[in-house]
């Protein structure tokens, strides 16, 4: 039996050597000595546009000495929901997400606080527009750095020949590449006579009255056209007023002039009704005329994308942004908010939007007259309008201005929508009324 | 001095020998082997099933926020919502409708294959299994463009007759025809399969006496086939009741609960309550309503299961 016996003597000899070698030790900056971070990015439907994230992300991490990982999650599924939903409940996975519209203020409890980087970035950038902060802050919590990858605008996109032979309205001429809009006469009512004429001509308008996130988009910006809001800012219920009656009325006067299959239109129903050349006009990002311009191409040289009708109320166009967000249970928060102010750098968000096609749409009013929006085409110019660039339309989500915890309710259950379907279908105007405000009700529960 | 002692103590060395003993014998009980074969199931089980069904339970009992303790809160709420009940109804139109298809497509069908020569038999088996073995996501996907609203294949093809086009997806009733005929078409080959593998067992000694007696082909199938079968039926549309119940992708894909929420079904609502409108609570709530109502179901169907059994 072997025994090894320690004195006192060589403990602390040994102890004393030990913490000299270490002291003495010069420090080494390992490849990675500022830790990890790990993030979740929405994953683009345009072939190579991750990648421009991806290189930045690098170009980031290298210099600041960070090892990073990216998983691309897709929406189609609602992949990225279901993710946001299992991450909130473990509090446990990326550092850094991607949170669409509302996410950000359904897990604002659980999200860091990011006002401290957004005031310069704002500085930088420009202001942001109204629904970014209506979305993107609670109290005066930002709740996350408004992403430019995958936020639109889906206004509408227009046939030139068709509009110009069956409406005799000239889109162009009226949202000219180069210069200010010269839409004044692009009302609701002109909207409305033009819808009749591409429907009398077999070419009508392809609005979807389904539930997805393009038909409930194109509902709310008309609600907001005249006014009419189902819930106020203050949480109060606000269904049964003229406005909200006006908008249904002139909703139901529209179904009239659409395909009369749109009560199932998905988000995809629109984005065929255009590329197959059956419409006159549709209410969508530009991705609809880029899968055109591969594949139609006779049909996307005929596209342009302009502002939405004005209403009573004025000219809304539906504004979807995304948010980078840091989780507050992230261990490396201060290099999540580095990497975030690096992202929007105006030369990285040109970087991200060129990768897209000019698809993805910066929120800052500096950034709305990048050269990608002026060069795009079939045809040249096709894309100038699609960013605002002379803010002539208030950007906004259907569903606002209500406080978003209920806006998000009434937006995914699609109550606008199934408003106007219902009243389409011949139930009294009060009962509709009725109805969509037992939902605003079941809606309030905290 | 501190003292640093490297040899294993060899104290007690005496029990571990006799503890020994008593696992090997342990272990060689088949009750044991049996057990050990199946706890890597039943650890998947519990990791995967009973967890996640504690946990629902759970956030069922909170708020919103899922910051406060609401009991049955969530309950009383949903009690109150006409598209709660419009759900409920919906879900048993659907369920109940789908399976009894499904059972009686299933029993002609098995009777055709079983009628078929031995030879041949296979092939036939094989290929009416098709819509069964295809993920359900993938095959609704191609009854989605089936059913296309603008481009239905369907309405093309009746167009030459005349007929349409139909909106199958676009008007409530149609939209439930939908659903429930895909549900049919997919789960239609496994009452058949199912149905097929009693129908051999029966003996064929019956059929003889059967037809000794002069009983004719609905005396045969109803004296003979059915009661050597329930048993089979009831295990089978319990199953299937269960799970059509449960049934998320072929509504979600086809429908999405529209038009007008007329075919949402529990999980899809719960879906959309829970996943899109960040409400996970009342997701959860609606998800576990569908427990009681297959619980009673499963009771009826396994007490009778279990008389048949025990007259047997």
């Amino acid at each position: 039996m072997s025994r090894k016996k320690l004195t006192r003597r060589q403990f602390v000899a040994a102890t004393a050597m030990s913490s000299a070698a270490l002291i003495s030790a010069p420090y080494v900056r390992g490849a990675n000595a500022a830790g990890k971070l790990s993030i979740g990015f929405w994953d683009h439907w345009v072939p190579g546009a991750n990648k421009a994230s991806t290189d930045l992300v690098n170009e980031w991490a290298a210099k600041e000495k960070v090892e990073v990982s990216i998983d691309y999650i897709p929406s189609q599924g609602n992949k990225n929901l279901l993710t946001i939903a299992a991450e909130a409940q473990a509090k446990s996975g990326h550092d850094i997400f991607a949170m669409p519209t509302w996410w950000a203020h359904s897990n604002a409890d659980q999200l860091e606080n990011v006002a401290d980087i957004m005031g310069p970035i704002i500085a930088e950038n420009g202001e942001v527009n109204g629904t970014v902060k209506y979305l993107g802050m609670s109290e005066n919590k930002w709740l996350g750095v408004p992403a430019c990858v995958g936020s639109q605008i889906k206004g509408p996109c227009s046939r030139i020949d068709l509009m110009k032979k069956h409406a005799g309205i000239d889109v162009q001429a009226m949202y000219p590449a180069g210069s200010e809009p010269k839409a004044d006469d692009w009302t609701l009512e002109t909207f409305l006579k033009a819808a009749e004429a591409c429907h009398k001509a077999g070419v009508p308008f392809g609005i979807g009255l389904g539930e997805t996130t393009d038909n409930v988009d194109t509902a709310g910006a008309i609600f907001l056209s005249f006014g009419a809001q189902l819930v106020d800012a203050k949480g109060n219920l606000t269904v049964k007023t003229d406005a909200v009656r006006q908008a249904l009325d002139f909703y139901k006067k529209l179904i009239g002039f659409l395909p009369p299959d749109v009560a199932a239109w998905d988000d995809a129903s629109n984005n065929k009704w255009l590329v197959s050349g059956r419409g006159a006009m549709i209410m969508n990002p530009p991705s609809a005329w880029a899968v055109a311009k591969r594949d139609a191409p006779q049909v996307a040289e005929q596209c342009w994308t302009h502002g939405f009708p004005k209403g009573p109320k004025g000219r809304f166009a539906p504004y979807l942004p995304y948010f980078w967000s840091i989780w507050n249970f992230s261990k490396n928060k201060e290099a999540a908010k580095s990497l975030l102010v690096a992202l929007s750098k105006p030369a990285a968000i040109e970087k991200m939007v060129n990768a897209s096609g000019g698809y993805d749409l910066p929120a800052y009013e500096k950034l709305t007259t990048l050269k990608v929006w002026q060069e795009e085409g079939p045809p040249k110019g096709t894309l100038f309008h699609y960013p605002n660039p002379y803010k002539h339309q208030t950007l906004s989500i259907a569903a606002s201005p209500a406080p978003p915890k209920i806006a998000q309710q009434i937006y995914a259950q699609a109550t606008l929508t199934k408003m106007c379907l219902r009243y389409h279908q011949g139930e009294a105007m009060e009962k509709t009324l009725a109805w969509a405000e037992g939902e605003c009700e079941g809606f309030m529960r905290s | 001095m501190a003292d640093v002692a490297l040899q294993p103590d060899s104290v007690g060395a005496a029990q571990p020998v006799r503890k020994r003993s008593g696992l090997k014998k342990a272990l060689k009980r088949k009750s044991t082997a049996a057990f050990l074969m199946t706890l890597p199931l039943i650890i998947l089980i519990a990791l995967l099933v009973l967890y996640p069904a504690f946990y629902s339970l759970h956030l069922a009992t909170l708020n919103k926020s899922m910051q406060r303790f609401v009991g049955l809160g969530n309950f009383e709420f949903l009690f109150k919502r006409d598209t709660f009940w419009l759900v409920v109804k919906q879900s048993c139109i659907f369920a109940i409708t789908a399976v009894l298809f499904k059972a009686l497509i299933g029993f002609i069908v098995a009777h055709f294959v079983h009628n078929i020569p031995a030879k041949g038999q296979r092939k036939w088996r094989g290929m009416l299994l098709v819509p069964w073995v295809i993920p359900p996501a993938m095959s609704t996907l191609a009854w989605l463009w089936l059913f296309d609203p603008s481009y239905s294949a369907f309405n093309y093809t009746l167009s030459f007759f005349g007929i349409g086009p139909i909106p199958w997806t676009g008007d409530a009733d149609w939209a439930r025809f939908s659903v429930i005929l895909v549900n049919v078409w997919y789960g239609a080959p496994f009452f058949m399969i199912m149905y097929l593998a009693s129908l051999k067992s029966v003996p064929e000694q019956l059929y003889e006496a059967a037809a000794i007696d002069g009983a004719n082909w609905w005396q045969r199938i109803w004296y003979v086939t059915l009661p050597m079968m329930r048993n089979i039926i009831a295990i089978t549309t319990l199953f299937s009741l269960i799970v059509t119940f449960a049934n998320f992708d072929i509504v979600r894909i086809l429908t999405a609960g529209g038009p007008l929420d007329h075919t949402h079904i529990f999980a899809t609502w719960a879906f959309r309550i829970g996943i899109e409108g960040s409400d996970i609570p009342l997701g959860a709530s609606v998800s576990l309503f569908m427990v009681p109502i297959l619980a009673v179901a499963a009771i009826f169907i396994l007490r009778d299961v279990n008389k048949r059994g025990n007259e047997s």
